[in-house]
C-alpha cells in the first residue's frame, strides 16, 4: 500500500507523463496478468463447484431412480374359504385369527396354477422357490385386503403383488445370473423363471407410487419399503416449525430492531443469537431430550417434539435474516410515517413490514429447508425408530411416533440388503425435490412482494 | 373605523403572538453539544427560514419542533419550546399527537411505495379525520388541489407515487402533510434534491400555503430563503448567530459572520 502511495508520489514529482499509449507500460502490464490470473481462479474455482455438483447429482440419480420403479406380478388369488375362515360364519374376528402366515399357502397355489396354465415349467424349482418370487410383504397385503373385504372370501380376486427385491434387483441390473449363483436369497432358476413370467405378461415393472405413501419396511423386505410416514412425519414436523418460528422470529427481530434501546443487554442478545445459529445441531438435539421429553414429559419420536427442536435451530437464521431485511428498509420510510403523526408501531406495520415482507419470507424458507434436512437432533429425540404406522390427522397426529425424511436416508444406508442403497438415494431425491420445491417458492414470492420505492 | 371590535383586536393579539417560542434551546448528541442557546420567536402564518452553512444545527433545531429527534437514542434537548404557549417537551404531551399538529416535509422525497391516493389518505386514516369514503375522498382531493398536483394526477391516483417525478414526489408529501390538517409545517430542505422548475413550484406552493400554516423552511439557498420567507434565522456553528425580517437580514446583516455568509466568504 505504502508502496502505491510512494509510486504515485514519484509520478506526480517526475513532471508530465510521457509515452505512447499505443505502448503498455510495465506497471500497466503487471496489472493486466494480475486481473487475468484472478479471472481464472475465479473460473476454476467455479468449475470445481460445478463438477462436484454435477458429480454428486449424477451419482444420486443414478442410484436413486430406479426406486421410482418397481416389478409386480399378477396373479389370480382364489381366497379359500376353507383356509381363511373356518367355521365359515364371516366373522370378522374369526378371520382375523389367522395369521399372515396363513395366507402364503394361497399365493403359492395361486403362481403354480398360474405357472401350469402357462405351461411355465423350470427344472430343478420346486413349488416354494417359485413361490419365493412373490415379496413376503404381499400375504401381509392379501390379509389386510380380505379382513377389509370379507365378503370376497370364497371369489377369486386378481392381485398385483409385489416382487421380491431380488427379482425386482434383477430387472434394475443389481442382480445377475451369475451374482445369483452365489447368492442364498435367490437361485438362477429363479431368475429364469421371472423371465419367463415377463415374457407372459405376468411380470411387469411400472411406477411405484408406493415409495410415496407406503411405511418403512423391514431388513428383508426393502421392496416394500416406502417414505409415506416419513413424508408425513417431515411435514407434520415443518407445520409446527412454521407456525411456531416465523411469528416468534419476527416479533424477536421487529422488537430488537425497532424498538429496543441500544444498550449492554441488547448487545449481549445479539451476539447470542448470532452465536446460536452457529451451534451444532446436534446440541439442539440433546437440548431437546433434556428439555421436551425428559423434563417436559413429551413423547419420543413425535414430530411435536421434533418441530419444537427444529423451531430452536431455526429462529435464529429467521431472526437474523429478517433484522437484515428491516435494517434496509430506508430510514426515510419510517421518518414519512413519524412525520404525519404515525407511532412507533404503526409505522411499523404500516410501512417497514410490508417493504420487508420478501427478506423474511425468503430467510424463513430458508430457515425451513434446513430445519427439513436435518438429521443429528432428530436422532437423538427419537425419531430414528422403525415406525410402520402412520401418525394420526393433526393435531393428535404431532404426538404419534413418526420419522423424518433425513433419518429415513439415514436408516436405510445401515440397513444389509443392497436393494436399500437404492431407496436411500431415492429418498433423497424425493427430500432434493422438497427442498427444491421450497427455494422456488421463495423465490416466487421474493418476486410477489418486491416493491420498488 | 375609530375603534377596533373585540374580535379584531383578539386577532391582532393572535398575530402579536407568536406561534412558535424557543427559549434557552440546548441539544446534545451524546456528548456533543449540537445547538447552544438558541432563543427565537416564530410568528403564525408567514415562512420562516434558517440558513447556514452545512453542519451548522439548523436541521437539527428543526427536527426539535416536533419532536422527531426522539427516534434518537443519544438526543437530548434542554430549554424549553411552546407552540401556542404550551411546552412540546412536557411529559405529558404524545409525540404522536404532536406530529399530527406539526408536519414535517423531508430532504428527499419519500413517498410511502403505495398510490398517490393511499399516501395522501394515509395520515386522515390513522387518526381517524373522516367517516366514510366520501369525507376521505374530499380530504385527498383538497389537498392535492392545496398541493398544486391535483390536474397533474387526477386521473392517475391509482399509481404509484414513487413513479412520479422527483418535484412531483416532493409536493406529494407535502399534500401527505396538509392532509393530517397541522398548523405547522416544517421543511427540512424540500428542494435540494429538486431542479429549478420543480423547485420553482414547491416555492411558489409554500408561499401559497402561507395563508393557511405557519411555515418553518430549512434551506442551504439563500436565494430561495430571500424568494420564501418573511423573516431569516442565521445558524453558524450550533448558534443562532441573528435573525429578523428577511429583507433587513439580507441587506443590512448586524453580524459580521452573516455578512460573510450571505456575501458567500465562507459556507
Amino acid at each position: 500500500m505504502s508502496d502505491t502511495i510512494a509510486s504515485t508520489d514519484a509520478a506526480a514529482t517526475a513532471g508530465p507523463r510521457k509515452g505512447s499509449l499505443l505502448v503498455l507500460d510495465k506497471r500497466t502490464r503487471k496489472r493486466n496478468a494480475a486481473e487475468a490470473r484472478f479471472r481464472l481462479m475465479g473460473q476454476i474455482a467455479v468449475t470445481i463447484g460445478v463438477l462436484a455438483l454435477v458429480g454428486l447429482l449424477t451419482s444420486i440419480l443414478m442410484n436413486g431412480l430406479s426406486s421410482f420403479r418397481q416389478t409386480y406380478i399378477q396373479v389370480s388369488v382364489y381366497l379359500d374359504p376353507a383356509k381363511l375362515d373356518k367355521n365359515g360364519n364371516r366373522n370378522l374376528e374369526d378371520i382375523a385369527k389367522v395369521t399372515t402366515f396363513g395366507y402364503a399357502p394361497l399365493l403359492k397355489k395361486a403362481l403354480a396354477d398360474k405357472m401350469a396354465k402357462e405351461g411355465i415349467s423350470i427344472e430343478g424349482l420346486s413349488e416354494k422357490d417359485a413361490a419365493a418370487l412373490i415379496s413376503k410383504e404381499a400375504p401381509a397385503d392379501l390379509r389386510r385386503y380380505v379382513l377389509a373385504h370379507p365378503t370376497s372370501i370364497g371369489k377369486t380376486v386378481s392381485f398385483n403383488l409385489l416382487a421380491s427385491g431380488r427379482i425386482d434387483g434383477y430387472y434394475k441390473g443389481r442382480v445377475t445370473m451369475e451374482s445369483a449363483k452365489l447368492d442364498r436369497n435367490v437361485s438362477p432358476q429363479q431368475l429364469m423363471l421371472a423371465d419367463k413370467l415377463k415374457a407372459d405378461g405376468v411380470l411387469t415393472t411400472r411406477f411405484n407410487w408406493e415409495f410415496f405413501t407406503a411405511p418403512d419396511a423391514s431388513d428383508t423386505r426393502p421392496e416394500a419399503a416406502g417414505l409415506g410416514v416419513a413424508i408425513l412425519g417431515s411435514a407434520y414436523m415443518m407445520l409446527v416449525v412454521l407456525v411456531l418460528s416465523l411469528p416468534l422470529g419476527v416479533a424477536a427481530s421487529i422488537y430488537l430492531e425497532e424498538f429496543a434501546p441500544q444498550n449492554a443487554l441488547t448487545d449481549l442478545i445479539e451476539v447470542n443469537i448470532a452465536n446460536l445459529a452457529a451451534v451444532p445441531s446436534i446440541v439442539f438435539g440433546i437440548l431437546g431430550l433434556a428439555v421436551f421429553i425428559n423434563f417436559a414429559g413429551l413423547p419420543q419420536s413425535a414430530p411435536i417434539v421434533g418441530g419444537l427442536v427444529l423451531t430452536l435451530m431455526t429462529l435464529p437464521t429467521i431472526i437474523i435474516a429478517t433484522r437484515a431485511a428491516l435494517k434496509a428498509v430506508p430510514p426515510s420510510i419510517r421518518d414519512a410515517a413519524l412525520g404525519v403523526g404515525a407511532s412507533k408501531m404503526q409505522s411499523v406495520f404500516h410501512h417497514v413490514l410490508p417493504l420487508a415482507m420478501p427478506g423474511i419470507l425468503t430467510g424463513t424458507i430458508i430457515g425451513l429447508a434446513q430445519a427439513l434436512g436435518e438429521t443429528a437432533p432428530l436422532l437423538l429425540i427419537g425419531m430414528v425408530a422403525f415406525v410402520r404406522e402412520y401418525p394420526g390427522a393433526p393435531p393428535e397426529g404431532f404426538f404419534d411416533p413418526a420419522s423424518a425424511l433425513p433419518v429415513q436416508v439415514y436408516n436405510w444406508t445401515q440397513r444389509g440388503d443392497p436393494a436399500f442403497v437404492e431407496r436411500a438415494s431415492g429418498a433423497i431425491i424425493v427430500l432434493l425435490v422438497f427442498l427444491v420445491l421450497m427455494n422456488l417458492i421463495a423465490i416466487i414470492l421474493r418476486r410477489r412482494f418486491e416493491r420498488r420505492w | 373605523m375609530n375603534q377596533m371590535t373585540e374580535v379584531e383586536q383578539k386577532a391582532v393579539e393572535m398575530l402579536n403572538e407568536p406561534k412558535i417560542v424557543a427559549r434557552n434551546v440546548q441539544v446534545y448528541y451524546g456528548d456533543t453539544h449540537a445547538i447552544k442557546d438558541v432563543d427565537v420567536d416564530i410568528p403564525a402564518q408567514s415562512v420562516t427560514a434558517f440558513i447556514g452553512p452545512s453542519g451548522c444545527g439548523k436541521s437539527t433545531f428543526l427536527r426539535t419542533l416536533n419532536r422527531m429527534n426522539d427516534t434518537i437514542d443519544i438526543c437530548r434537548v434542554e430549554g424549553d419550546i411552546l407552540i401556542d404557549g404550551e411546552d412540546v417537551y412536557d411529559p405529558k404531551v404524545d409525540p404522536v399527537q404532536l406530529r399530527a399538529k406539526v408536519g414535517m416535509v423531508f430532504q428527499k422525497p419519500n413517498p410511502f411505495p403505495k398510490s398517490i391516493y393511499d399516501n395522501v389518505a394515509y395520515g386522515p386514516r390513522i387518526h381517524g379525520l373522516s367517516r366514510n369514503k366520501t369525507e376521505l375522498d374530499e380530504i385527498v382531493t383538497s389537498s392535492l388541489q392545496k398541493a398544486g398536483l391535483w390536474d397533474e394526477v387526477k386521473d392517475r391516483l391509482d399509481a404509484p407515487g414513487t413513479g412520479l417525478s422527483g418535484g412531483q414526489q416532493q409536493r406529494l408529501c407535502i399534500a401527505r402533510a396538509i392532509a393530517v390538517n397541522p398548523e405547522i409545517i416544517l421543511m427540512d430542505e424540500p428542494c435540494s434534491a429538486l431542479d429549478p422548475i420543480a423547485t420553482a413550484k414547491v416555492e411558489e406552493l409554500i408561499d401559497e400555503l402561507r395563508e393557511n400554516y405557519t411555515i418553518v423552511i430549512v434551506t442551504h439557498s439563500m436565494q430561495q430563503a430571500a424568494r420564501v420567507s418573511q423573516r431569516t434565522a442565521f445558524f453558524h456553528l450550533g448558534v443562532l448567530v441573528e435573525e429578523g425580517p428577511t429583507e433587513d437580514i439580507f441587506t443590512n446583516p448586524h453580524d459580521k459572520r452573516t455578512q460573510d455568509y450571505i456575501t458567500g466568504r465562507f459556507g
